[in-house]
Protein backbone atom coordinates (compact mmCIF):
# COMPACT_ATOMS: atom_id res chain seq x y z
CA UNK A 1 0.00 0.00 0.00
CA UNK A 2 1.51 3.37 -1.00
CA UNK A 3 1.69 6.27 1.46
CA UNK A 4 1.54 9.99 1.05
CA UNK A 5 3.53 11.99 3.59
CA UNK A 6 3.68 15.74 4.07
CA UNK A 7 6.57 17.44 5.88
CA UNK A 8 6.61 21.22 6.49
CA UNK A 9 10.18 22.37 5.77
CA UNK A 10 12.71 24.81 7.18
CA UNK A 11 15.69 24.41 4.84
CA UNK A 12 16.76 20.77 5.07
CA UNK A 13 15.05 20.29 8.40
CA UNK A 14 11.56 19.50 9.53
CA UNK A 15 10.11 22.97 10.20
CA UNK A 16 10.14 23.75 13.92
CA UNK A 17 6.66 25.29 13.58
CA UNK A 18 3.84 23.73 11.53
CA UNK A 19 2.06 27.09 11.24
CA UNK A 20 5.10 29.04 10.03
CA UNK A 21 6.44 26.77 7.30
CA UNK A 22 6.72 28.47 3.92
CA UNK A 23 7.35 25.26 2.01
CA UNK A 24 6.50 21.59 2.37
CA UNK A 25 7.64 18.29 0.92
CA UNK A 26 5.00 15.87 -0.28
CA UNK A 27 6.44 12.37 -0.43
CA UNK A 28 4.81 9.43 -2.23
CA UNK A 29 6.26 6.18 -0.92
CA UNK A 30 5.74 2.66 -2.24
CA UNK A 31 5.63 -0.57 -0.30
CA UNK A 32 9.09 -1.55 -1.48
CA UNK A 33 10.59 1.45 0.37
CA UNK A 34 11.18 3.66 -2.67
CA UNK A 35 9.85 7.20 -2.54
CA UNK A 36 9.71 10.37 -4.55
CA UNK A 37 9.30 13.92 -3.38
CA UNK A 38 7.66 17.10 -4.56
CA UNK A 39 8.51 20.42 -2.90
CA UNK A 40 5.60 22.82 -2.69
CA UNK A 41 6.11 26.51 -1.94
CA UNK A 42 3.17 27.78 0.04
CA UNK A 43 1.53 30.98 -1.09
CA UNK A 44 0.63 31.88 2.46
CA UNK A 45 2.09 30.85 5.80
CA UNK A 46 -0.83 29.48 7.75
CA UNK A 47 -1.78 26.37 9.68
CA UNK A 48 -5.28 26.43 8.14
CA UNK A 49 -3.93 26.50 4.59
CA UNK A 50 -1.55 23.66 5.38
CA UNK A 51 -4.39 21.56 6.84
CA UNK A 52 -6.43 22.27 3.73
CA UNK A 53 -3.57 21.15 1.52
CA UNK A 54 -3.11 17.98 3.58
CA UNK A 55 -6.75 17.08 3.04
CA UNK A 56 -6.95 18.00 -0.63
CA UNK A 57 -3.72 16.15 -1.51
CA UNK A 58 -4.92 12.99 0.25
CA UNK A 59 -1.97 12.96 2.62
CA UNK A 60 -2.17 10.19 5.24
CA UNK A 61 0.88 11.02 7.38
CA UNK A 62 2.37 14.32 8.57
CA UNK A 63 5.86 14.72 10.02
CA UNK A 64 6.21 18.09 11.71
CA UNK A 65 7.79 20.03 14.57
CA UNK A 66 5.66 22.08 16.96
CA UNK A 67 1.97 22.08 16.14
CA UNK A 68 -0.86 23.64 18.11
CA UNK A 69 -3.19 21.17 19.76
CA UNK A 70 -6.28 22.26 17.82
CA UNK A 71 -4.63 21.44 14.46
CA UNK A 72 -3.19 18.20 15.83
CA UNK A 73 -6.62 17.09 17.02
CA UNK A 74 -8.24 18.17 13.77
CA UNK A 75 -5.82 16.14 11.65
CA UNK A 76 -6.25 13.13 13.94
CA UNK A 77 -10.00 13.47 13.60
CA UNK A 78 -9.53 13.40 9.83
CA UNK A 79 -7.64 10.09 10.33
CA UNK A 80 -4.27 11.57 9.45
CA UNK A 81 -1.34 10.22 11.46
CA UNK A 82 0.74 13.09 12.88
CA UNK A 83 4.31 12.64 14.10
CA UNK A 84 4.92 15.95 15.85
CA UNK A 85 7.87 17.50 17.69
CA UNK A 86 10.23 15.79 15.27
CA UNK A 87 13.62 17.51 15.13
CA UNK A 88 16.20 17.03 12.39
CA UNK A 89 16.66 16.24 8.69
CA UNK A 90 13.35 15.72 6.92
CA UNK A 91 14.80 13.12 4.55
CA UNK A 92 16.07 11.02 7.45
CA UNK A 93 12.66 11.47 9.03
CA UNK A 94 11.01 9.91 5.96
CA UNK A 95 13.55 7.06 5.96
CA UNK A 96 12.86 6.34 9.61
CA UNK A 97 9.13 6.45 9.04
CA UNK A 98 9.34 3.95 6.22
CA UNK A 99 11.39 1.67 8.49
CA UNK A 100 8.73 2.11 11.21
CA UNK A 101 11.33 3.68 13.47
CA UNK A 102 9.91 7.18 13.67
CA UNK A 103 8.04 8.33 16.76
CA UNK A 104 6.64 11.69 17.95
CA UNK A 105 9.38 13.78 19.55
CA UNK A 106 12.17 11.97 17.67
CA UNK A 107 15.49 13.79 17.36
CA UNK A 108 17.10 12.63 14.14
CA UNK A 109 20.80 12.78 13.27
CA UNK A 110 22.53 16.09 12.65
CA UNK A 111 20.10 18.92 13.02
CA UNK A 112 20.13 22.65 13.16
CA UNK A 113 22.15 23.17 9.96
CA UNK A 114 20.46 25.34 7.39
CA UNK B 1 25.72 21.28 32.37
CA UNK B 2 27.45 18.06 33.14
CA UNK B 3 26.65 16.85 36.65
CA UNK B 4 30.08 15.29 37.07
CA UNK B 5 31.96 18.43 36.13
CA UNK B 6 29.89 21.31 37.44
CA UNK B 7 30.67 24.69 35.87
CA UNK B 8 31.89 27.21 38.37
CA UNK B 9 31.49 30.94 38.72
CA UNK B 10 34.66 32.34 40.23
CA UNK B 11 35.75 35.80 41.23
CA UNK B 12 32.40 36.86 42.70
CA UNK B 13 32.56 35.17 46.09
CA UNK B 14 35.31 33.91 48.39
CA UNK B 15 35.16 30.50 46.74
CA UNK B 16 33.94 29.43 43.30
CA UNK B 17 30.22 28.59 43.21
CA UNK B 18 28.49 26.07 40.94
CA UNK B 19 26.70 28.03 38.22
CA UNK B 20 23.82 25.60 38.32
CA UNK B 21 23.15 26.43 41.97
CA UNK B 22 22.52 30.04 40.95
CA UNK B 23 20.72 29.53 37.65
CA UNK B 24 18.57 26.51 38.39
CA UNK B 25 16.14 28.14 40.84
CA UNK B 26 15.67 31.43 39.00
CA UNK B 27 11.95 31.56 38.14
CA UNK B 28 12.59 33.02 34.66
CA UNK B 29 13.43 30.56 31.90
CA UNK B 30 17.16 30.86 31.14
CA UNK B 31 18.93 29.20 28.25
CA UNK B 32 22.67 29.41 27.56
CA UNK B 33 23.64 29.00 23.91
CA UNK B 34 27.02 28.54 22.27
CA UNK B 35 28.19 30.74 19.41
CA UNK B 36 26.42 28.42 16.91
CA UNK B 37 23.15 28.90 18.81
CA UNK B 38 23.07 25.38 20.18
CA UNK B 39 21.77 24.88 23.67
CA UNK B 40 24.44 24.33 26.31
CA UNK B 41 22.24 24.65 29.39
CA UNK B 42 18.66 25.40 30.32
CA UNK B 43 17.29 25.87 33.82
CA UNK B 44 14.23 24.28 35.36
CA UNK B 45 11.89 27.11 34.35
CA UNK B 46 13.03 26.77 30.73
CA UNK B 47 12.37 23.02 30.86
CA UNK B 48 8.89 23.64 32.22
CA UNK B 49 8.16 26.22 29.53
CA UNK B 50 9.44 24.29 26.51
CA UNK B 51 8.68 20.76 27.69
CA UNK B 52 12.24 19.59 26.98
CA UNK B 53 14.64 18.40 29.68
CA UNK B 54 18.13 19.90 29.80
CA UNK B 55 19.81 16.69 28.64
CA UNK B 56 17.38 16.23 25.73
CA UNK B 57 17.89 19.81 24.58
CA UNK B 58 21.66 19.85 24.95
CA UNK B 59 23.51 20.62 21.67
CA UNK B 60 20.25 21.06 19.77
CA UNK B 61 19.74 24.24 17.74
CA UNK B 62 17.76 26.69 19.82
CA UNK B 63 14.98 27.24 17.27
CA UNK B 64 14.01 23.57 17.55
CA UNK B 65 13.49 23.81 21.30
CA UNK B 66 12.29 27.40 21.74
CA UNK B 67 9.93 27.28 18.79
CA UNK B 68 9.15 30.95 18.39
CA UNK B 69 8.22 32.98 15.38
CA UNK B 70 10.93 35.50 16.17
CA UNK B 71 13.73 32.95 15.90
CA UNK B 72 12.58 31.63 12.58
CA UNK B 73 11.78 34.77 10.68
CA UNK B 74 14.20 37.31 12.04
CA UNK B 75 16.48 35.89 14.65
CA UNK B 76 17.21 38.43 17.39
CA UNK B 77 20.66 36.86 17.65
CA UNK B 78 21.64 38.39 14.34
CA UNK B 79 21.12 41.87 15.79
CA UNK B 80 23.49 41.38 18.67
CA UNK B 81 26.92 43.01 18.46
CA UNK B 82 29.53 43.62 21.18
CA UNK B 83 28.44 47.28 21.40
CA UNK B 84 24.72 46.69 21.41
CA UNK B 85 22.74 45.97 24.51
CA UNK B 86 20.41 43.04 24.98
CA UNK B 87 17.79 42.43 22.30
CA UNK B 88 14.17 41.95 23.36
CA UNK B 89 11.35 40.60 21.25
CA UNK B 90 7.80 39.67 22.08
CA UNK B 91 6.61 36.56 20.33
CA UNK B 92 4.97 33.21 20.96
CA UNK B 93 6.25 29.66 21.17
CA UNK B 94 4.63 26.28 20.77
CA UNK B 95 5.86 23.90 23.42
CA UNK B 96 5.99 20.15 23.48
CA UNK B 97 2.48 19.98 24.99
CA UNK B 98 1.24 21.75 21.80
CA UNK B 99 0.40 24.91 23.72
CA UNK B 100 0.95 28.31 22.15
CA UNK B 101 2.42 30.62 24.79
CA UNK B 102 3.07 34.36 24.49
CA UNK B 103 6.61 35.11 25.58
CA UNK B 104 9.08 37.92 25.77
CA UNK B 105 12.63 36.92 24.92
CA UNK B 106 15.66 38.90 26.05
CA UNK B 107 18.89 37.81 24.46
CA UNK B 108 22.30 38.91 25.66
CA UNK B 109 25.47 38.30 23.67
CA UNK B 110 28.61 37.12 25.49
CA UNK B 111 31.80 38.43 23.94
CA UNK B 112 35.46 38.12 24.88
CA UNK B 113 37.60 41.29 25.14
CA UNK B 114 38.58 41.30 21.42
CA UNK B 115 34.84 41.14 20.56
CA UNK B 116 34.57 37.48 19.54
CA UNK B 117 31.20 35.93 20.26
CA UNK B 118 31.36 33.21 22.89
CA UNK B 119 27.66 32.51 23.18
CA UNK B 120 24.33 33.91 24.28
CA UNK B 121 22.11 34.05 27.33
CA UNK B 122 18.45 33.82 26.52
CA UNK B 123 15.85 34.81 29.14
CA UNK B 124 12.25 33.92 28.29
CA UNK B 125 9.35 35.44 30.20
CA UNK B 126 6.01 33.69 30.10
CA UNK B 127 3.40 36.42 29.48
CA UNK B 128 0.34 34.28 30.14
CA UNK B 129 -0.08 35.49 33.71
CA UNK B 130 0.32 39.17 32.98
CA UNK B 131 -1.95 39.62 29.97
CA UNK B 132 -5.29 38.58 31.42
CA UNK B 133 -5.61 40.74 34.56
CA UNK B 134 -4.61 43.77 32.49
CA UNK B 135 -7.62 43.28 30.23
CA UNK B 136 -9.88 42.86 33.23
CA UNK B 137 -8.62 46.08 34.80
CA UNK B 138 -9.85 48.29 31.95
CA UNK B 139 -12.55 50.67 33.20
CA UNK B 140 -15.94 50.66 31.50
CA UNK B 141 -15.36 53.99 29.77
CA UNK B 142 -11.70 54.26 29.08
CA UNK B 143 -8.41 52.81 28.08
CA UNK B 144 -5.24 52.40 30.12
CA UNK B 145 -6.16 55.05 32.69
CA UNK B 146 -7.72 57.48 30.21
CA UNK B 147 -11.41 58.06 30.78
CA UNK B 148 -14.14 59.26 28.45
CA UNK B 149 -17.19 58.28 26.49
CA UNK B 150 -17.45 61.14 24.01
CA UNK B 151 -17.25 60.10 20.34
CA UNK B 152 -13.79 61.66 19.99
CA UNK B 153 -12.44 59.75 22.96
CA UNK B 154 -14.09 56.50 21.93
CA UNK B 155 -12.38 56.90 18.58
CA UNK B 156 -9.06 57.42 20.37
CA UNK B 157 -9.62 54.35 22.56
CA UNK B 158 -10.24 52.34 19.40
CA UNK B 159 -7.13 53.75 17.74
CA UNK B 160 -4.70 53.45 20.66
CA UNK B 161 -4.35 49.64 20.56
CA UNK B 162 -3.69 49.82 16.82
CA UNK B 163 -1.01 52.46 17.35
CA UNK B 164 0.46 50.41 20.19
CA UNK B 165 0.55 47.36 17.94
CA UNK B 166 2.99 48.83 15.42
CA UNK B 167 6.42 50.25 16.08
CA UNK B 168 6.29 53.57 14.23
CA UNK B 169 7.13 56.91 15.79
CA UNK B 170 4.04 58.67 17.15
CA UNK B 171 3.25 62.36 17.42
CA UNK B 172 0.71 63.25 20.11
CA UNK B 173 -0.80 66.70 19.96
CA UNK B 174 -3.37 68.44 22.09
CA UNK B 175 -3.67 71.34 24.51
CA UNK B 176 -1.96 71.23 27.85
CA UNK B 177 -3.67 68.94 30.35
CA UNK B 178 -5.42 66.79 27.73
CA UNK B 179 -3.45 63.68 28.67
CA UNK B 180 -0.56 63.48 26.19
CA UNK B 181 1.76 61.88 28.75
CA UNK B 182 -0.88 59.37 29.71
CA UNK B 183 -1.56 58.52 26.07
CA UNK B 184 2.18 57.98 25.49
CA UNK B 185 2.34 55.65 28.47
CA UNK B 186 -0.81 53.83 27.31
CA UNK B 187 0.79 53.22 23.92
CA UNK B 188 3.93 51.90 25.60
CA UNK B 189 2.05 49.68 28.04
CA UNK B 190 -0.02 48.09 25.31
CA UNK B 191 2.84 47.57 22.92
CA UNK B 192 5.30 44.74 22.58
CA UNK B 193 7.75 46.89 24.51
CA UNK B 194 5.60 47.00 27.64
CA UNK B 195 8.13 45.08 29.73
CA UNK B 196 10.89 47.40 28.56
CA UNK B 197 11.59 50.84 30.00
CA UNK B 198 9.41 53.91 29.43
CA UNK B 199 11.66 56.94 29.58
CA UNK B 200 10.34 60.48 29.45
CA UNK B 201 12.27 63.66 28.83
CA UNK B 202 10.89 67.18 28.64
CA UNK B 203 12.74 68.94 25.85
CA UNK B 204 11.68 72.33 27.13
CA UNK B 205 13.02 71.87 30.63
CA UNK B 206 16.73 71.79 29.85
CA UNK B 207 19.19 74.09 28.08
CA UNK B 208 20.58 72.85 24.76
CA UNK B 209 23.89 71.36 25.93
CA UNK B 210 22.31 69.64 28.90
CA UNK B 211 19.51 68.28 26.74
CA UNK B 212 22.03 66.89 24.26
CA UNK B 213 23.90 65.15 27.06
CA UNK B 214 20.65 63.88 28.58
CA UNK B 215 19.45 62.46 25.28
CA UNK B 216 22.59 61.04 23.75
CA UNK B 217 24.89 60.67 26.76
CA UNK B 218 28.48 61.81 26.99
CA UNK B 219 31.96 60.41 27.37
CA UNK B 220 34.22 61.26 30.25
CA UNK B 221 35.96 64.58 29.56
CA UNK B 222 33.61 65.57 26.71
CA UNK B 223 33.06 68.95 28.36
CA UNK B 224 34.05 70.61 31.63
CA UNK B 225 32.28 68.75 34.41
CA UNK B 226 31.85 65.49 32.48
CA UNK B 227 33.67 63.47 35.11
CA UNK B 228 32.22 60.12 34.08
CA UNK B 229 30.65 58.39 31.12
CA UNK B 230 26.91 58.85 30.98
CA UNK B 231 24.57 56.68 28.97
CA UNK B 232 21.82 59.13 27.99
CA UNK B 233 18.09 58.59 27.77
CA UNK B 234 18.19 56.87 24.41
CA UNK B 235 20.36 54.08 25.74
CA UNK B 236 18.30 53.90 28.93
CA UNK B 237 15.22 53.40 26.77
CA UNK B 238 16.81 50.54 24.79
CA UNK B 239 14.15 47.93 23.99
CA UNK B 240 11.51 50.33 25.30
CA UNK B 241 9.94 53.67 24.51
CA UNK B 242 11.31 57.21 24.73
CA UNK B 243 8.74 59.97 25.16
CA UNK B 244 9.94 63.40 24.08
CA UNK B 245 7.58 65.89 25.69
CA UNK B 246 7.46 69.43 24.27
CA UNK B 247 9.41 68.37 21.19
CA UNK B 248 8.85 71.85 19.73
CA UNK B 249 11.27 73.23 22.30
CA UNK B 250 14.10 71.09 20.97
CA UNK B 251 16.79 73.25 19.35
CA UNK B 252 17.17 72.81 15.57
CA UNK B 253 20.72 71.49 15.83
CA UNK B 254 19.59 68.77 18.20
CA UNK B 255 16.68 67.95 15.92
CA UNK B 256 19.20 67.17 13.17
CA UNK B 257 21.05 64.77 15.49
CA UNK B 258 17.79 63.16 16.54
CA UNK B 259 16.77 62.73 12.93
CA UNK B 260 20.07 61.03 12.18
CA UNK B 261 19.54 58.72 15.14
CA UNK B 262 16.02 57.82 14.06
CA UNK B 263 17.34 56.92 10.62
CA UNK B 264 20.17 54.61 11.65
CA UNK B 265 19.27 53.68 15.25
CA UNK B 266 22.78 54.49 16.44
CA UNK B 267 23.58 56.78 19.37
CA UNK B 268 26.85 58.68 19.36
CA UNK B 269 27.46 60.10 22.83
CA UNK B 270 28.94 63.60 23.11
CA UNK B 271 32.71 63.46 22.83
CA UNK B 272 32.69 59.88 21.59
CA UNK B 273 33.28 58.38 18.17
CA UNK B 274 31.91 54.91 18.85
CA UNK B 275 28.21 54.50 18.22
CA UNK B 276 25.81 52.26 20.11
CA UNK B 277 22.95 50.46 18.43
CA UNK B 278 19.63 51.10 20.14
CA UNK B 279 16.15 49.79 19.57
CA UNK B 280 13.85 52.54 20.81
CA UNK B 281 10.36 53.60 19.84
CA UNK B 282 10.03 57.35 19.88
CA UNK B 283 6.84 59.10 20.90
CA UNK B 284 6.81 62.90 20.73
CA UNK B 285 4.29 65.27 22.22
CA UNK B 286 3.61 68.98 21.97
CA UNK B 287 0.74 71.35 22.65
CA UNK B 288 1.65 73.75 19.86
CA UNK B 289 0.95 73.70 16.15
CA UNK B 290 4.11 72.07 14.82
CA UNK B 291 3.10 72.62 11.18
CA UNK B 292 2.92 76.33 11.83
CA UNK B 293 6.25 76.22 13.63
CA UNK B 294 7.76 74.35 10.67
CA UNK B 295 6.44 77.04 8.32
CA UNK B 296 8.13 79.66 10.50
CA UNK B 297 11.36 77.61 10.47
CA UNK B 298 11.13 77.11 14.21
CA UNK B 299 10.82 73.35 13.76
CA UNK B 300 12.44 71.12 11.15
CA UNK B 301 10.04 70.02 8.45
CA UNK B 302 11.81 66.70 7.92
CA UNK B 303 11.52 65.99 11.64
CA UNK B 304 7.82 66.73 11.45
CA UNK B 305 7.40 64.35 8.51
CA UNK B 306 9.39 61.69 10.36
CA UNK B 307 7.31 61.97 13.54
CA UNK B 308 4.01 62.53 11.80
CA UNK B 309 3.85 58.93 10.61
CA UNK B 310 1.23 58.19 13.24
CA UNK B 311 -0.57 61.14 14.79
CA UNK B 312 -2.88 61.23 17.73
CA UNK B 313 -4.75 64.42 18.57
CA UNK B 314 -6.35 64.67 21.99
CA UNK B 315 -9.42 66.94 22.06
CA UNK B 316 -9.75 69.69 24.67
CA UNK B 317 -12.10 68.94 27.55
CA UNK B 318 -14.57 71.67 26.51
CA UNK B 319 -15.27 69.67 23.33
CA UNK B 320 -15.80 66.38 25.14
CA UNK B 321 -19.40 66.91 26.26
CA UNK B 322 -20.50 64.40 28.90
CA UNK B 323 -16.93 63.50 29.75
CA UNK B 324 -16.87 66.37 32.27
CA UNK B 325 -19.47 64.58 34.40
CA UNK B 326 -17.72 61.25 34.00
CA UNK B 327 -14.35 62.69 34.95
CA UNK B 328 -15.88 64.61 37.85
CA UNK B 329 -17.29 61.37 39.27
CA UNK B 330 -13.98 59.63 38.74
CA UNK B 331 -11.88 62.30 40.47
CA UNK B 332 -14.48 62.71 43.22
CA UNK B 333 -14.29 59.03 44.02
CA UNK B 334 -10.49 59.06 43.77
CA UNK B 335 -9.93 62.00 46.12
CA UNK B 336 -12.74 61.11 48.54
CA UNK B 337 -11.08 57.73 49.03
CA UNK B 338 -7.61 59.26 49.28
CA UNK B 339 -8.64 61.92 51.83
CA UNK B 340 -10.92 59.58 53.80
CA UNK B 341 -14.06 61.63 53.13
CA UNK B 342 -17.55 60.48 52.33
CA UNK B 343 -18.45 62.73 49.42
CA UNK B 344 -20.80 61.02 47.02
CA UNK B 345 -21.63 63.50 44.29
CA UNK B 346 -21.67 67.16 43.35
CA UNK B 347 -24.92 69.08 43.96
CA UNK B 348 -26.82 69.89 40.72
CA UNK B 349 -25.84 73.59 40.96
CA UNK B 350 -22.18 72.67 41.38
CA UNK B 351 -22.43 70.28 38.44
CA UNK B 352 -23.94 73.07 36.33
CA UNK B 353 -21.00 75.29 37.17
CA UNK B 354 -18.56 72.53 36.29
CA UNK B 355 -20.33 71.81 33.02
CA UNK B 356 -20.37 75.44 31.87
CA UNK B 357 -16.73 76.25 32.60
CA UNK B 358 -14.33 76.28 29.62
CA UNK B 359 -11.38 74.40 31.19
CA UNK B 360 -8.39 76.02 29.51
CA UNK B 361 -6.25 73.67 31.60
CA UNK B 362 -8.35 70.70 30.47
CA UNK B 363 -8.45 67.44 32.46
CA UNK B 364 -5.57 68.52 34.69
CA UNK B 365 -7.51 71.64 35.67
CA UNK B 366 -10.71 69.70 36.34
CA UNK B 367 -8.71 67.27 38.47
CA UNK B 368 -7.29 70.14 40.52
CA UNK B 369 -10.71 71.75 40.90
CA UNK B 370 -12.17 68.51 42.26
CA UNK B 371 -9.17 67.98 44.51
CA UNK B 372 -9.65 71.44 45.93
CA UNK B 373 -13.39 70.92 46.33
CA UNK B 374 -12.93 67.60 48.15
CA UNK B 375 -10.43 69.28 50.43
CA UNK B 376 -12.72 72.12 51.47
CA UNK B 377 -16.06 70.27 51.37
CA UNK B 378 -17.59 69.57 54.81
CA UNK B 379 -20.81 67.89 53.64
CA UNK B 380 -21.55 64.77 51.66
CA UNK B 381 -22.16 66.80 48.51
CA UNK B 382 -19.96 69.28 46.69
CA UNK B 383 -21.75 72.64 46.78
CA UNK B 384 -20.95 75.65 44.55
CA UNK B 385 -19.27 77.31 47.55
CA UNK B 386 -16.77 74.42 47.65
CA UNK B 387 -15.62 75.13 44.12
CA UNK B 388 -12.99 77.76 43.29
CA UNK B 389 -14.64 81.16 43.08
CA UNK B 390 -13.56 81.85 39.49
CA UNK B 391 -16.00 79.21 38.28
CA UNK B 392 -19.01 81.17 39.52
CA UNK B 393 -17.63 84.66 38.88
CA UNK B 394 -16.91 83.62 35.30
CA UNK B 395 -13.39 84.99 35.43
CA UNK B 396 -10.87 82.71 33.79
CA UNK B 397 -7.80 82.03 35.88
CA UNK B 398 -4.47 83.14 34.54
CA UNK B 399 -3.76 79.58 33.46
CA UNK B 400 -6.75 79.84 31.17
CA UNK B 401 -5.28 82.63 29.17
CA UNK B 402 -1.89 81.12 28.78
CA UNK B 403 -2.81 78.09 26.75
CA UNK B 404 -3.42 79.07 23.21
CA UNK B 405 -0.61 78.13 20.94
CA UNK B 406 2.18 80.58 20.93
CA UNK B 407 5.85 80.17 20.39
CA UNK B 408 6.88 83.31 22.16
CA UNK B 409 5.75 82.94 25.70
CA UNK B 410 4.68 86.15 27.28
CA UNK B 411 2.72 84.23 29.88
CA UNK B 412 3.87 81.68 32.43
CA UNK B 413 4.77 78.19 31.26
CA UNK B 414 1.97 75.62 31.35
CA UNK B 415 1.28 73.88 34.59
CA UNK B 416 2.67 76.60 36.80
CA UNK B 417 -0.69 77.28 38.34
CA UNK B 418 -3.46 74.94 39.25
CA UNK B 419 -7.07 75.66 38.57
CA UNK B 420 -7.85 75.53 42.25
CA UNK B 421 -7.34 79.16 43.02
CA UNK B 422 -8.81 82.41 41.86
CA UNK B 423 -6.55 85.32 41.13
CA UNK B 424 -8.82 88.10 42.33
CA UNK B 425 -6.50 90.95 41.51
CA UNK B 426 -8.47 92.35 38.66
CA UNK B 427 -6.54 94.50 36.29
CA UNK B 428 -3.22 93.20 37.51
CA UNK B 429 -0.73 94.46 34.98
CA UNK B 430 1.60 91.50 34.80
CA UNK B 431 1.62 87.84 35.55
CA UNK B 432 4.15 88.43 38.32
CA UNK B 433 1.74 90.77 40.10
CA UNK B 434 -1.12 88.31 39.69
CA UNK B 435 0.99 85.47 41.02
CA UNK B 436 2.17 87.54 43.96
CA UNK B 437 -1.41 88.45 44.77
CA UNK B 438 -2.42 84.79 44.58
CA UNK B 439 0.33 83.81 47.02
CA UNK B 440 -0.65 86.53 49.46
CA UNK B 441 -4.31 85.52 49.33
CA UNK B 442 -3.43 81.87 49.80
CA UNK B 443 -1.30 82.71 52.82
CA UNK B 444 -4.06 84.86 54.28
CA UNK B 445 -6.62 82.16 53.70
CA UNK B 446 -4.48 79.49 55.34
CA UNK B 447 -3.45 81.67 58.27
CA UNK B 448 0.14 81.86 57.08
CA UNK B 449 0.63 78.10 56.96
CA UNK B 450 2.90 77.55 53.97
CA UNK B 451 2.21 73.84 53.57
CA UNK B 452 -1.50 74.47 53.21
CA UNK B 453 -0.99 77.51 51.02
CA UNK B 454 1.22 75.48 48.68
CA UNK B 455 -1.43 72.75 48.50
CA UNK B 456 -4.11 75.36 47.81
CA UNK B 457 -2.06 76.77 44.96
CA UNK B 458 -1.30 73.32 43.64
CA UNK B 459 2.45 73.82 44.07
CA UNK B 460 5.15 72.02 45.94
CA UNK B 461 6.31 73.56 49.21
CA UNK B 462 9.69 74.44 47.75
CA UNK B 463 8.08 76.19 44.75
CA UNK B 464 6.06 78.36 47.10
CA UNK B 465 9.13 79.09 49.19
CA UNK B 466 11.10 80.08 46.08
CA UNK B 467 8.34 82.35 44.83
CA UNK B 468 7.89 83.97 48.25
CA UNK B 469 11.59 84.82 48.14
CA UNK B 470 11.33 85.96 44.52
CA UNK B 471 8.45 88.35 45.22
CA UNK B 472 9.89 89.34 48.60
CA UNK B 473 6.67 88.56 50.42
CA UNK B 474 7.03 89.07 54.15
Amino acid sequence: MSRKILIPLYGHEVAPRFDLASEAAIVSADDDGTWEKKIVVLAQVSAEKLCHMILTKDVDTVICGGIEDQYYQYLNWKRIRVYDSVIGSWKQGVEQLLKNKLYPGAIIGQQGEN
Amino acid sequence: MDDHFPHLISGLFDHPVAAEAILEEIPTALILLDARRRIRYMNRAASALTGYGPQEAKNIACHNIVRTQAYLKDSPVSKIAPDSGPVCVQSDLINRERLRIDVRITMIGLFDPPGRCLGYVDAIEDLRGSAQPKAQMQPAFGFAGMIGKSPDMENIFRTLPLIAGNDSPVLITGETGTGKDRAARAIHENSGRARGPFVKINCGALPETLLESELFGHCKGAFPGAAENRQGRFRLAHNGTLYLAEIGDMPLALQARLLNLLDNNTVYPMGGTRGFQVDVRVIAGDHRNLEQMAEQSAFRKDMLFRLNMVRLHLPPLRQRGDDIGLLTDHFLHQFSTAFGKDIREPAPEALDLLNTYSYPGNVRELRNIIKYAVNVCRQHQIEPRDLPAYLSSNIEPAAGRMEHDTRTRQEPPPGTVSGSFQPTAEGAATWAETEKQMIIEALVRTGGRRNKAAALLGWGRSTLWRKIKQYQIQ
